[in-house]
């Protein structure tokens, strides 16, 4: 069996937030949103990122996008012409082609569209601003994308006012995959949809994926969608990845604590069970592991080193000093 | 699909707005008020029945009446000429109609000759009497001239003052807003700390003190743009402020992102993002400007220290009107001061309506 | 007649707003009834209406307007009171707001005004509904801090809305909501914009306050798996009617409805793989101003039976199980 090939490559990848106030606006301390992700997406994958708000999933993503600049780290890119690239080291004016082939899809069907332009326009905006000049082949792109979404070609010249929520999940979709892209980043793609809706659009994406031969990077925070479209998923808390692990081995036996207890918590639709609750925030250590007041399992050595991302199998890695064999679903 | 939602789902934004515009009677109304102003400003000469520079002997007499009936027999529509009389027992001189002489009122006439729009020389008039009369529909000023055809080319100036000032404004206030608001940080910075210095500069003494600047010598167009420059000195800080606190609002919208991540460059997501977004509030704000301006130049005219005659505007009519006898006596003197009302009122309706329809997704 | 253990009982209610583009009935001959020391879950999409069902319930339904319909609301006294028939802005309603009817939503911000400290907008709950005053209110406010779990009450009596997190705003509205001791609470999403661990805490508080209190909870949410941790019965809503009610074990194991069924299959399961099964609803939500004839779901409805589905709206019909539905599939096999 042939290792999946790399499309992208994370190594290290930081970001830090510095926190202002007061009068002039001076500094008064540093967050760390990010905190050396590593991570490898193969080709064709889905490969989810999954954690509570405020564990970096977002930043991390839009540094992946080249939104927001990284601190530190490597992003390593496998394009089909131009072979490996490290993004990091790429000027806006570099980056352009490249745009074209990663791409994303927001959570806010009712923020990400431009409401003062037509889906024409807004659809056809990949294809404009990386240098598709032709009118007129930008037209029957548009037209092809969306009915690939399932919208029709009449809705081009429509205002995103028409269009109910799902449907401008699906403009958004479209909008994507108007440049043909190689991977497409879901930042919490299905979220803020009703779940008949969610489940529309979860089918669209993995119907897409085999036709277009797409690979995703997904973020989501809730564990059934996760576990419903992806194939590796990865664990984010404070910032930092603490468990990576093909779908299987994550939900019937994870090794992180903190993925046990999501896994406990998440509420099921089936009535008379307990609710169980996640264990308390509490105060995060300035050494040690930063998982270490939420942990039942901690012992002394939790307390000195914070752990590394370590393989325990194959396909699994784990940030967590001993090798737990925990309760899935 | 019922053709109203069909029609609606295409509406653009500007057919949004004017759709709910209309709504707003009175936004609706002043916008024909204000047509009527600027379709005076256009005309001008053409409507005043005589040249307003032309003095005559009747000082201060008062607005003539249209009559109809002579004698008892119907006519069309005259006035009659005017003569001086003196009281027999005070010797005070004052103007009377005299009765003796008919001036029916002509549509159409030749008369004094003008510039119009400084390009081309004509002499026709809508209306006026035949040579060697005059018709004072709103009484005549200290040197005998028509107040009325004085209002009309005063209305010209001031109401157009106001639309140049505007555009340097606009020009400065994006700009500088515009720079600050999408570049953030140390940009914007410092430019927000000289827009504050400049806006804690008292406007009247500030504007005094430019105006009496301005060499005497220097013609009135001159003296004109020099004016306008000097309003828009001071006004286009609260426009850029404006400008920029749009912008910082709308730079962190998914939309934009989605923007940067499709590959545009900054000067396109300002162009074709963020400049329509906020164009709805930007003729908000100019259109609340232009009242501004207006009373500004009057207001410099008023004190002497803007436009001088013999280039007349609202401000400068109203010096006569500046003393005890003018209200009692010669009330007419002050009907540019009912113009600049009306107009800035029709200013400040039709801004409100256009805020009110400005953000048509605001449903 | 409405059973003796019904606190709220509501009759084919219909609310229409009157737009520029034409006449929108957001609720449509809704039946509901609420029973004492029940939680009823209340689950539909968006557009279905029931955010203004829920705000009818205490009058604040403005700009739409009630134009038909009976909402019965029978106090600890058990006479009762035509909610629907009240004045928007008279006394009667105001005294029924907070202290028999209570609300949380979904924005905690729209409880408080930021001008004021928790404690003394609590406070002024309290006192106008005369639950205490004078010197007892300070300690009655931190007393009902406490009851919602808040870690520091004192503290957080003293501080102002934007100062909390999200968690904490939620828990000082329903604070705020409870403080009166209501009879009914309505829940309006109030978990929705919360993280996973806050939501439990929430849930698992309305849960014990509501055995303490013995109020009834009318819960509003589009997550059924939320519901499905609170309710005692559940009752789901497609564009302004009720389509199925049943107790929520037999709801979940049993659903009768298409609509019910389609909204349980679309959910991804977290305990199952449910790869290639999860199936969303075909089509959209129907424009507001095009509402289909006969039943609302059949343009939907995988098993519409045609001829009758676009013709007739079904009736309500009570199964042996526990359970109604409103649907053509079932007009054989129930008692009328």
């Amino acid at each position: 069996m042939a290792e999946p090939t790399p499309l992208l490559e994370v190594t290290n990848l930081s970001k830090s937030f510095a926190l202002r106030g007061g009068f002039f606006d001076t500094p008064k301390g540093v967050v760390q949103a990010v905190d050396r992700v590593t991570l490898s997406i193969a080709r064709g994958q889905t490969f989810g990122l999954v954690g509570e708000s405020g564990c970096g999933k977002t930043t991390t993503a839009r540094m992946i996008v080249r939104v927001v600049e990284p601190d530190g780290g490597e992003i390593t890119f496998w394009d089909d012409e131009l072979g490996r690239l490290d993004l990091c080291m790429l000027s806006g004016r570099q980056m352009r082609p490249l745009r074209r082939k990663i791409q994303m899809i927001f959570q806010d069907p009712y923020a990400s569209l431009d409401p003062r332009m037509t889906v024409l326009r807004i659809v056809g905006e990949p294809l404009r601003a990386t240098g598709c000049t032709d009118q007129r082949a930008t037209r029957e792109r548009v037209a092809e994308v969306l009915e690939m979404v399932g919208l029709r070609h009449e809705h081009m010249s429509r205002y995103p006012h028409a269009f109910s929520g799902g449907q401008r999940q699906r403009i958004g979709v479209a909008r994507a995959l108007a440049t043909e892209p190689r991977l497409v980043v879901a930042d919490e793609a299905v979220s803020a949809l009703d779940v008949s809706v969610q489940a529309q659009i979860l089918n669209l994406l993995r119907e897409l994926q085999g036709r277009l031969d797409l690979t995703y990077l997904f973020i989501a925070h809730d564990l059934g969608v996760i576990r419903y479209i992806c194939d590796v998923v990865g664990v984010m808390y404070l910032g930092r990845l603490v468990e990576v692990a093909d779908k299987a081995s994550l939900f019937r036996s994870p090794r992180h604590p903190y993925t046990e207890a999501l896994l406990a918590a998440a509420p099921r639709p089936e009535p008379g069970q307990p609710i169980v609750h996640l264990p308390a925030p509490g105060t995060v250590p300035a050494s040690g592991c930063p998982f270490l007041p939420r942990c039942r399992y901690q012992k002394d050595i939790c307390t000195r080193e914070a752990p590394e991302l370590r393989q325990v199998a194959p396909g699994h890695t784990v940030s967590c000093h001993f090798d737990l064999g925990l309760t899935g679903v | 699909m019922t053709d109203t939602a069909a029609s609606r789902h295409s509406a653009s934004q500007w057919q949004l707005m004017w759709a709910k515009f209309k709504d707003h009677k009175l936004a609706l109304v002043s916008l024909g008020v204000l047509g009527v102003f600027y379709s005076i400003a256009l005309l001008g000469p053409f409507l005043a029945p005589c040249d307003s520079w032309q003095t005559s002997r009747f000082t201060f007499a008062p607005p003539a009446r249209i009559h109809v009936f002579h004698n008892g027999r119907l006519m069309r529509p005259f006035v009659y000429g005017m003569k001086m009389t003196s009281d027999p027992r005070t010797f005070e001189r004052s103007i009377a109609p005299d009765k003796s002489t008919v001036l029916p009122v002509r549509f159409f006439v030749r008369g004094a000759e003008y510039e119009w729009l400084w390009l081309v020389r004509g002499n026709l008039h809508l209306f006026g009497v035949d040579s060697g009369g005059q018709i004072n529909l709103l009484g005549t000023d200290i040197l005998g001239r028509d107040c009325f055809s004085r209002d009309i080319v005063s209305t010209q100036i001031s109401v157009t003052v106001g639309l140049v000032g505007v555009f340097i404004t606009f020009v400065l206030g994006c700009l500088i807003g515009g720079v600050s608001g999408y570049y953030g940080g140390v940009v914007d910075n410092v430019l927000q700390r000289f827009m504050e210095f400049v806006t804690c500069l008292p406007t009247i003494p500030m504007w005094m003190a430019l105006g009496a600047a301005i060499p005497a010598q220097w013609s009135n167009l001159k003296v004109y743009f020099a004016i306008t420059v000097i309003l828009a000195l001071r006004s286009w800080t609260g426009l850029s402020r404006q400008v920029r606190s749009k912008l910082l609002q709308l730079r962190d919208e998914d939309y934009i992102i989605a923007a940067k991540v499709a590959g545009a460059s900054d000067s396109r997501i300002i162009l074709t993002h963020l400049l329509p977004g906020f164009a709805s509030y930007l003729i908000v704000s100019l259109t609340l400007e232009i009242p501004r301006m207006i009373l500004g130049e009057t207001t410099l005219s008023f004190f002497g220290l803007g436009l001088r005659p013999p280039t007349v505007s609202w401000g400068v009519l109203l010096q006569d009107a500046q003393n005890l006898a003018a209200i009692s006596v010669y009330p007419w003197l002050m009907f540019p001061a009912i113009m600049v009302v009306v107009c800035v009122l029709a200013f400040n309706f039709l801004g409100d309506g256009l805020r009110d329809a400005a953000d048509p997704y605001k449903e | 007649m409405p059973a003796t253990d019904t606190i709220l009982d509501i009759q084919a209610l219909t609310i229409r707003f009157h737009t520029r583009q034409g006449l929108v009935s957001a609720v449509d001959g809704l039946d509901l009834a609420l029973r004492r020391c029940c939680v009823l879950g209340l689950v539909g999409e968006s557009g279905c209406g029931k955010t203004v069902m829920s705000h009818a319930l205490i009058r604040i339904e403005a700009p739409g307007r009630i134009e038909g319909g009976r909402i019965s609301f029978f106090g600890r006294d058990g006479a009762a009171v035509m909610l629907d028939a009240l004045d928007p802005g008279g006394s009667t309603i105001r005294r029924i707001r907070w202290k028999e009817i209570a609300m949380v939503f979904q924005e905690p911000m729209t409880s408080f005004g930021p001008q004021h400290t928790i404690g003394a907008q609590i406070g002024e709950a309290m006192a106008l509904h005369g639950i205490a005053s004078g010197r007892a209110l300070q300690s009655a406010v931190v007393a009902s801090l406490q009851s919602v779990g808040m870690p520091r009450p004192e503290q957080t009596a003293r501080q102002y809305p934007h100062q909390l997190s999200g968690g904490m705003r939620q828990r000082a509205m329903i604070a705020m909501a409870l403080s009166c001791h209501p009879n009914i609470l309505i829940a309006d999403e109030p978990t929705t914009a919360l993280d996973v661990s806050t939501e439990s805490q929430i849930l698992e508080l309305l849960r014990e306050r509501q055995a303490e209190l013995g109020m009834s909870i009318l819960y509003i949410s589009h997550n059924l798996g939320v519901v499905a941790q609170i309710a005692h019965e559940v009752a789901v809503m497609y564009l302004g009617r009720i389509v199925e009610r049943a107790p929520v074990g037999v709801l979940f194991a049993s659903p009768k409805h298409p609509y019910t069924r389609a909204l349980l299959r679309s959910i991804p399961r977290v305990d199952r793989d449910c790869s290639g099964s999860i199936e969303g609803l075909s089509g959209n939500i129907p424009e507001p101003f095009a509402r289909p004839a006969g039943c609302s779901f059949h343009p939907r409805c995988p098993d519409r039976l045609v001829g009758i589905c676009d013709q007739v709206a079904p009736a309500l019909r009570r199964m042996d199980d526990g359970s109604e539905v409103c649907c053509h599939l079932y007009r054989e096999c129930a008692h009328g």
